[in-house]
């Protein structure tokens, strides 16, 4: 047994810290926030140029042929310097339900220009009833003869008034909250039909609701069977949700790490605020719940590349220590940091958004814990 | 001990409410909502509430002060916060007009409480500074006597509506010898003086409601401070502990309770409503108690002050538990609105973006954090209870 990163671990980790290190400063964070799609396109090309984008994907396709690690190494860092670019989104949860899925034909014509930095894509599939469970789908998809013929609405789509290309989550049977009868399209964003609406987000996110209304794509378009996507999303989400923590983790990190630091160079009374037990206590607590997450972390990514029984458990586990911790850490951060921390000026309250944002995506931990507890102790 | 209400009580609530329910108009609070005409819209509201006898009920009655009973004053903040009113601009009305009332001349009063009671001058608060904020006796924003001015010089920060504000009330330190505390005074200047330079700092619930105040070079007449030269102090601190109604914030905290609950009705997730989930319940339950002995801690603490008690370090109380449950309401509510609790606002209607509360349940929430720093933070709250009241 061993915790350690192998060698290409570390030069990828290395490489993006470098990246965020020096190309990624708190002021181009903030352009980039502001910027019309909330992101870089010639970022978006580094990501590119230096192989990020290829990272999980097969071989055959161009890929690095990485697993969830080598995931998670990249996004702690993106994470510590709050990148915006849509890593996620893309390459992830897009990519990672091409890769996934069962289309060879769709994955030999869009994973190569994920890779290359030319295709930018989204998942849509959160509705306005949904909230955290996923297969809660109202969009419905019918068959016309070799068409299929999308209808409904996604909202708080990430990535979407840049993505090229659309993954949507269709009902092509059964009802309301179903596992069964779902279905996964490629779809292009020019289709006719389709609608968006893009607002922003605290965390310095474009969103937007997607609206499709009969919207036409082949069904060669399907990501995988028709009707049978259930566990294609389950698992790419699941990918998603380990992505996430990471990032999580590399926020509270620096969270952590920026409040002791400025304990120690504020005065009060006359002493360095540092001083004080009470605020020692506190930042003691916020470490152990930073080792905590990590350990979760490892814990889970470690039974996902072993494919091990027990690592839905792990993973619910992880995400509800991330929303626990999370709100712990954020908490504290913006207290010890006094009036400081209520500024939009001062980096805390970013990272503290962010990190609010990942304890609700894919689920909060009220969500998780009806799960978690049904696993573990019911009769 | 008996917490029934008499008749007369019940006579009263009755007014109250259909008071707020007449004059608390939709069309009001929409401009209260609007950057533009917030300032217009508030003072139009308080001075209905001047009109009708009902702005200062914390003030003594020669005053201009309500005369009401702790059971009266309960039920109006009741009442208030289960309507969605909002509470007063508190810097005139709850923090300088006692000040005055109690330190100033006579000529003062006749000159400034007046006004604050019509809501005729907008004040601000002018203690904290950059590098004085937990510990205030530390500030350095100094005034010089100059025949019948002092001469103003510094900054202050964190000033809350700053840009507003017809007056600003200011500790200021007019002597460097001695203990820090026994060389400020209270002084109280007209925003208008040249060289005050107001500087906004937009906060972390993307609004402008803090700024920094300059100071360079304001001409102040000496006439303008209350009390005695280096007594600032003590009356600053006599503010800090002077009596103020909802402190704790319980009625507000509530009424968030029960719009949680509303809101928790209509939630579902995987067909099922989330006020009918097991673990929503439980941190639900966890606030709503909190809040039910709160509350009853606020009124114990409203009764003894009648009784001509003090209003001593118990105050810290109200204000570390209430604003933790201010914050524990305004966490739960972010849950509630899951992914649409990070919408900005956008001029979309509910209808188009999907949803109806994920915006102000932000805006609530990312100032809330700030409840438990200003107004003397939690921490130095506790330090005052384990000094004052456990004798550590
Ligand atoms: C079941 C048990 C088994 C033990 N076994 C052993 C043993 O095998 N060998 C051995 O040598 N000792 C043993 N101890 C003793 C133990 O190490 C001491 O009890 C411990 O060090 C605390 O010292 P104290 O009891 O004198 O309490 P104190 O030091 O008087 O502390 C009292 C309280 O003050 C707190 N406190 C003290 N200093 C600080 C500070 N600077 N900041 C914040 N809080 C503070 C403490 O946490 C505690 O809550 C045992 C104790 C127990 C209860
Ligand atoms: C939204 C908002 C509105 C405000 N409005 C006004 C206003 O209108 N007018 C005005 O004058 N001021 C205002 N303030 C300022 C407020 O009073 C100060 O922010 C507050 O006193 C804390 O000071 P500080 O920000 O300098 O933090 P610091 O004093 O630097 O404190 C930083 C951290 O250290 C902790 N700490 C400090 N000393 C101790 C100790 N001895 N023991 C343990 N912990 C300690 C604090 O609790 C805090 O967590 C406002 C602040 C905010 C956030």
């Amino acid at each position: 047994m061993n915790f350690d990163f192998s060698e290409e671990q570390s030069m990828l980790r290395d490489s993006v810290a470098k990246y965020v290190q020096d190309d990624y400063d708190w002021e181009t964070r903030k352009a980039v926030a502001a910027s019309e799609g909330g992101m870089s396109a010639k970022n978006w090309q580094t990501f590119a140029e230096l192989g990020w984008l290829s990272v999980p994907f097969d071989e055959q396709y161009g890929g690095f042929g990485g697993g969830p690690i080598d995931v998670m190494v990249m996004m702690e860092e993106f994470g510590k310097g709050l990148v915006l670019e849509p890593y996620l989104a893309t390459v992830v949860l897009f990519g990672g339900l091409l890769q996934k899925g069962t289309n060879d034909a769709l994955k030999e014509a869009l994973i190569p220009s994920i890779i290359d930095g030319s295709c930018l894509g989204a998942f849509a599939y959160l509705e306005r009833q949904s909230r955290h469970e996923l297969s809660d789908v109202l969009t419905t998809v019918t068959a016309e003869g070799d068409d299929r013929v999308i209808n409904g609405e996604k909202v708080v789509v990430t990535n979407a008034t840049n993505a090229s290309q659309f993954i949507v989550s269709a009902r092509a049977s059964g009802d309301q909250s179903d596992k069964e009868g779902l279905s996964l399209f490629v779809v292009p964003a020019d289709s006719d039909g389709i609608e968006l609406v893009s607002y922003r987000l605290m965390d310095g996110q474009v969103v937007a609701n997607v609206s499709f209304n009969n919207v036409r794509v082949s069904a060669s378009n399907a990501v995988c069977a028709e009707g049978d996507a259930w566990n294609l999303i389950n698992n790419v989400t699941q990918d998603a949700i380990l992505a996430v923590s990471a990032e999580a983790l590399g926020i509270m990190g620096q969270l952590n790490s920026k409040t002791v630091e400025y304990t120690k160079t504020r005065e009060q009374f006359g002493v360095k605020i540092s001083i004080f037990q009470a605020l020692q206590h506190r930042m003691v607590e916020t470490f152990m719940a930073y080792e905590q997450t990590k350990s979760l972390l490892y814990r889970a990514v470690c039974d996902f590349e072993a494919d091990k029984p027990e690592k839905r458990e792990s993973l619910l586990a992880l995400k509800i220590m991330i929303d626990k911790a999370g709100k712990l850490i954020y908490s504290e951060a913006i207290q010890l940091h006094g009036g400081m921390g209520i500024t939009d000026e001062l980096d805390i309250g970013h990272y503290a958004k962010r990190l609010m944002m990942i304890g609700t995506t894919f689920g909060d931990a009220m969500h998780h814990l009806t799960e978690f507890t049904e696993a573990r102790y019911a009769n | 001990m008996d917490t029934r209400f008499s008749d007369e009580d019940l006579a009263f609530r009755d007014e109250v409410r259909a008071f707020f329910k007449e004059e608390y108009t939709q069309e009001l609070q929409d401009r209260m909502k609007d950057k533009t005409t917030f300032k217009a819209a508030v003072v139009e509201w308080q001075k209905k509430l001047h009109a009708k006898g009902w702005i200062a009920p914390g003030w003594p009655v020669q005053y201009g002060g309500t005369g009401w009973t702790p059971t009266q004053k309960y039920i109006y903040d009741s009442e208030r916060a289960s309507a969605g009113v909002r509470d007063n601009v508190p810097f005139g009305l709850t923090m300088v007009g006692p000040v005055i009332y109690n330190f100033a001349t006579e000529e003062q009063k006749a000159q400034f409480l007046p006004r604050i009671l019509g809501s005729d001058d907008w004040w601000c608060q002018g203690y904290s500074e950059p590098g004085s904020g937990s510990d205030l006796a530390s500030l350095k924003t100094k005034a010089e006597r100059d025949g019948d001015d002092y001469i103003v010089n510094g900054a202050k920060i964190w000033t809350t509506y700053a840009q507003y504000a017809d007056w600003i009330f200011c500790l200021v330190r007019t002597s460097n010898e001695g203990k820090k505390q026994e060389g400020i005074s209270f002084l109280l200047i007209d925003m208008k003086t040249p060289g005050i330079k107001v500087n906004p700092i937009v906060s972390i619930d993307n609004h402008h409601s803090l700024n920094e105040v300059e100071f360079n070079n304001v001409r102040v007449p000496v006439a303008n401070r209350i009390g005695e030269e280096n007594r600032g102090w003590h009356i600053a601190k006599s503010l800090l502990e002077h009596e103020r109604t909802g402190i704790a914030g319980v009625a507000d905290c509530k009424r968030a309770v029960t719009e949680i609950k509303r809101l928790a009705s209509s939630e579902i997730n995987g067909g099922k409503a989330l006020i009918d989930n097991p673990n929503f319940q439980s941190r639900l339950a966890d606030i709503d108690i909190e809040l039910m002995a709160l509350e009853y801690t606020e009124l114990r603490v409203l009764a003894s002050l009648s009784g001509g008690g003090a209003p001593g370090p118990e105050s810290s109380m109200l204000k570390i538990k209430g604003t933790e449950m201010q914050q524990a309401t305004q966490t739960l509510m972010m849950d509630l609105a899951a992914h649409y609790q990070g919408v900005l606002p956008a001029d979309l209607s509910p209808e188009v973006l999907g949803h109806s509360f994920g915006s102000q349940a932000r805006q609530s929430f990312m100032y809330g954090r700030a409840s438990t720093i200003y107004g003397g933070s939690n921490e130095v709250q506790k330090n005052i209870i384990a000094k004052a009241v456990l004798g550590l």
